[in-house]
């Protein structure tokens, strides 16, 4: 195993070789066959759903006639592979529809939602690392001792328990007996559109504007949900890290650096960990991307106005275009994440080629 | 039959059941799966899983006789009444239902999707992650980037895509889950599968005149099976976890079903008054996924010592 650690090998890694153009041509083919299958995945669910979507446009009342030439105009009496085709270019040019529910195109709905979801679940990436890693460390350093257990239980319980149910208790516990935190929402009502909107994010706005009674309140709305959802990257980067941890202080370099005298805490938290931080990138940005799924139902419970706050309104008023569109995107920025933390693996470990 | 001839025909078995030199397929079945037991009855977290299975199970099937009242009789003059209200066990809820009784019917919708889910998605994955291993070539590319792109998906999102498409209802939900849950399985078979095929034995069963099918079927599938089990029995906590989220979202068990999500869902109103109308199914649905989680884990170290701490 490498003695120098994964740090850089020199700038020769950097510039693309031939197996590297071609590996670069593999991923991006592999990538838009993905892309092509989740589209052609909601193509379908679109095309077999018990809604009519004319019927949606025109109303219950319209003539033969009307109904007719709205479905021509919407191009539905063409053969399903045209259609599929129309369907990718609309969605290649960012063009999801109109939802029912807002009357306005589903893309822009999705811009003005989707930074409430990317906050939420960037602030629970950050608790679940800033818990995880230590906790793992700790696990595998005191491994088969109380520590260990102790952390595994904690892990075992997030896999366990309905986030819904886990956010809900915690709203009765912190909001409601203690009243440590705020409420369901983003902000307070009072100081809802006070900073103007830049990024999206208000932690963010608000800092720019330079207003601090709106961040401590956005922070105080943020830090339940952000932390039930925390919880659950939490069990995932501890238990990952522990067996990082665990291969790695069974290596040689390991007791060379003990040998040579270095203190545990140096062994431990420099080395050791030093060279898990790589596989734990590629860990951490997988987490994020689980994020989204159980940012679904934490959204749900906390009325965060978020993307799955927002696809499963729509969903309950049965507007297609919306819980579509949605969906589309979410698929979207999880291949991403998934691609990222390949490349990122790829970036930060030489030894991948 | 006298106590005797009652002991030694126990030792008879434990003697069966531990030989070196099993004298018939059957046998030597037994015998794994009584050294598989061994492994298991060793882990006491295991066997607290396999308790809190065995319960929810029992619970299911007798139902109607441990329950107190009918979990969809509402009775307005007993409505949220508090936990240990004498009759009222685990108190009622904003109709006056019975909360215990509730969750005890509640327990065979939970068995009910699980065991439609474990029948159907498993098998299917199996299917196709062994055909992709043992054909390779552009069979295996073809079935492996299908799966690939639904697997690309977060697995709650396609369920909802799924359920906002075919109608909300407990059946299919049960069917957007399985739909959702096929993929790790043809991932777990197909590399399983990529190891046997190049054994010797298969080989000789192809030199024998075997069609694929045959091997596929017969050789390959059930040497899988005990990976693909392992899975099964961790990911049955995720599937529960799954259904309840749909049933909270009110996409799953429609009213007056007892399911738990919707139990949830309904107790969310009353939550800052009345915890308890939330948080005793909460308490239900985590407890069988904490048993199935240990169970999970505990065949897991029993089945494949690899895994190992």
């Amino acid at each position: 195993m490498s003695l120098t650690g994964s740090r850089f090998s020199g700038r020769g890694a950097w510039l693309p070789s031939r197996t590297g153009l071609l590996k670069g041509g593999r991923v991006v083919a592999t990538l838009a066959a993905t892309l092509l299958g989740l589209l052609l995945i909601t193509f379908l669910i679109g095309r077999v759903m018990p809604i009519d979507p004319v019927l949606a446009v025109v109303g219950e009342r319209a003539t033969n006639e009307v109904y007719e030439a709205t479905r021509k105009a919407m191009g539905l009496d063409q053969p399903l592979i045209i259609q599929f085709f129309t369907y990718i270019r609309e969605v290649v040019t960012g063009n999801f529809g109109t939802s029912l529910l807002t009357s306005r195109p589903v893309i822009q709905d999705i811009a003005r939602v989707f930074p409430a979801t990317l906050e939420l679940a960037t602030v629970a990436t950050m608790i679940g690392v800033a818990l995880g890693i230590p906790a793992g460390v700790l696990a595998a350093v005191h491994q088969g001792r109380w520590p260990d257990h102790f952390v595994r239980l904690i892990g075992l319980f997030g896999y366990s328990m309905p986030i819904f149910w886990l956010g809900l208790v915690g709203l009765l516990v912190f909001y409601g007996k203690l009243d440590w935190v705020a409420g369901p929402g983003r902000l307070d009502v009072f100081f809802e559109d006070v900073v103007p909107q830049v990024t999206g994010v208000i932690l963010i706005d608000s800092l720019l504007a330079g207003d601090l009674e709106v961040f401590t309140n956005a922070l105080s709305h943020i830090i339940l949900p952000a932390s039930v959802l925390g919880y659950y990257s939490l069990a995932y980067i501890s238990r990952m890290t522990r067996s990082f941890m665990l291969e790695q202080l069974a290596q040689e370099y390991i007791t060379t650096a003990r040998v040579k005298g270095l203190s545990e805490t140096r062994v431990i938290w420099g080395h050791a960990l030093g060279n898990v931080m790589v596989p734990l990138i590629t860990v951490i940005a997988l987490s994020y991307a689980n994020l989204l799924e159980g940012s679904v139902l934490t959204e749900i419970v906390f009325a965060w106005p978020g993307i799955g706050f927002y696809i499963t309104n729509a969903l309950l008023s049965a507007d297609m275009n919306a819980v579509l569109g949605g969906t589309v995107m979410v698929g979207i920025v999880f291949i991403g994440l998934n691609l990222l933390s390949d490349l990122l693996y790829r970036v930060f470990d030489p030894r991948a080629g | 039959m006298t106590d005797g001839s009652d002991a030694s025909s126990v030792r008879g078995l434990g003697v069966w059941l531990t030989s070196e030199t099993p004298s018939s397929p059957l046998q030597a079945r037994c015998i794994q799966i009584y050294l598989g037991w061994l492994g298991l009855a060793r882990n006491p977290l295991a066997m607290l899983g396999l308790a809190i299975v065995v319960a929810l199970i029992l619970a299911a099937i007798f139902a109607p006789l441990i329950a107190p009242y009918d979990p969809i009789a509402q009775d307005l003059q007993r409505r949220l009444l508090p936990p240990g209200t004498p009759g009222n066990l685990l108190g009622t809820d904003e109709l006056g239902r019975d909360i215990l009784s509730r969750l005890l019917y509640g327990a065979r919708i939970t068995l009910y999707v699980v065991a439609l889910v474990v029948v159907t998605a498993p098998v299917f994955g199996l299917l196709i992650g062994t055909v992709a291993g043992y054909a390779g070539g552009w069979v295996d590319t073809v079935l492996m980037r299908f799966t690939d792109v639904f697997l690309a998906f977060p697995r709650l999102v396609l369920a909802l895509a799924f359920v906002a498409a075919l109608g909300p209802g407990i059946g299919n939900a049960v069917l957007a889950i399985a739909l959702t849950s096929w993929p790790p399985y043809a991932r777990i078979a197909r590399a399983e599968t990529l190891t046997i095929r190049n054994t010797d034995f298969i080989s000789a069963i192809r030199l024998q005149g075997a069609s694929p099918l045959r091997i596929v079927v017969g050789h390959v599938m059930p040497l899988c099976l005990s990976s693909v089990i392992v899975r099964v029995t961790l990911d049955m906590a995720g599937i529960i976890l799954t259904a309840a989220g749909l049933g909270f979202l009110g996409l799953g068990a429609q009213p007056p079903l007892p399911e738990w999500g919707a139990m949830i869902s309904t107790g969310r109103l009353y939550i800052l008054d009345q915890w308890w109308v939330a948080t005793m199914p909460g308490l239900a649905i985590f407890t069988v996924s904490l048993g199935f989680n240990l169970l999970g884990d505990g065949l897991r170290d029993a089945l494949d010592p690899r895994s190992g701490r």
